[in-house]
């Protein structure tokens, strides 16, 4: 059991210090580090599409960091940067795309099925509440008393 | 009306699955590049074969050229290489590669060994130049025309088929 638990322990340290060494460069400028994460977790990783470019491994994600690093140190805007990676990569890098025409459809789409579905429901409850009450199959506890009377 | 009832859902579910179909050929990697029909991005980058030369973008202006990007320690680009040699031999354009963020010996030693289809390789030792192209997962070819405006991209090995009906008609459209 305590041989596990150092086991454990060893690998938890392990990876913590694994990560501290990957955020090395904060050490430089944690406000700057802050910013690029905030940039990052904002931006597909390309290569392993469903990671952000935060918390991707992959090399490539590693040159992006980089360079949003880089650019923040020249004085570069949060939204410079993202006009950056999407003049290179297209808007698929960003997980929160742009609205514009050829977005729309991913920006409103949900709302209108919404609005649709809560306007058919009550256009359905409207009708039922108007049918007479013969209209209706008898209730699910009616069956059951007439099978067991059967 | 009464067999209205029964259509309308038959209807959205064939509109259903006639968007689930057409998305089954989707490819959901295939990102669509937004340099189409744009300058190429400059560079000005070491020969692979001799550092001390620096080569710039526009010296391949005038001519309509194919750029592949590769890497030693790329599997893929193992697969397409033959493609690659086959494309070279038929000298339809200058075949450029851009070196992505290899080692040089590495680099060298895999052409030595492989063939070298290449006119000339160019080293992208920080993966800088690749960012610019949108370059995300090597090898990804591109046609770039007389003006330096990028044409075409593929991204991923190289086949037989994107050369024939993709690259050499573009190639022949741009030499033309």
């Amino acid at each position: 059991m305590a041989k596990w638990l150092a086991l454990v322990l060893c690998a938890v340290l392990g990876l913590s210090l694994a990560h501290a060494k990957e955020a090395a460069p904060a050490a430089d400028d944690p406000a700057l580090e802050a910013r690029m994460q905030r940039i990052a977790v904002e931006l597909r990783c390309l290569v392993c599409q469903n990671q952000t470019i935060a918390d991707s491994p992959a090399g490539l994600s590693d040159d992006l960091r980089r360079d949003i690093r880089e650019q923040l140190q020249r004085g570069a805007t949060d939204e410079q940067v993202v006009q950056y990676m999407t003049e290179r990569y297209g808007d698929f890098i960003r997980y929160r795309p742009a609205v514009k025409g050829s977005t729309v459809a991913l920006w409103v789409g949900p709302l209108v099925l919404l609005v649709g579905g809560v306007g058919v429901l009550v256009f359905a409850l409207r009708r039922r509440a108007k049918l007479a009450p013969d209209r209706f199959e008898p209730d699910a506890e009616d069956d059951e008393a007439a099978e067991g009377a059967r | 009306m009464k067999s209205l009832r029964f259509i309308i859902p038959l209807a959205i579910f064939l509109v259903l699955v006639g968007f689930l179909a057409a998305g089954l050929k989707l490819d959901p990697r295939a990102v669509p590049s937004p340099l189409i029909g744009k300058p190429a991005p400059a560079f000005t980058l070491p020969r692979l074969d001799d550092p001390a030369t620096q080569v710039p973008r526009d010296a391949m202006l005038g001519k309509a050229w194919v750029l592949n990007v590769w890497a030693s320690w790329c599997g893929p680009c193992r697969d397409e290489h033959p493609h690659i040699v086959a494309f070279a031999r038929s000298k339809q354009a200058p075949l450029i590669g851009l070196n992505y963020k290899d080692k040089r010996d590495d680099a060298q030693a895999w052409l030595k060994q492989l063939g070298n289809p290449y006119d000339l390789s160019l080293q992208d030792l920080d993966g800088r130049v690749g960012i610019n192209f949108g370059v995300y997962g090597v090898p990804e070819t591109f046609v770039i025309d007389k003006a330096g405006v990028i044409r075409f991209k593929h991204v991923g090995p190289m086949t037989p088929e994107v050369l024939q009906t993709r690259i050499v008609p573009l190639l022949k459209e741009l030499n033309g």
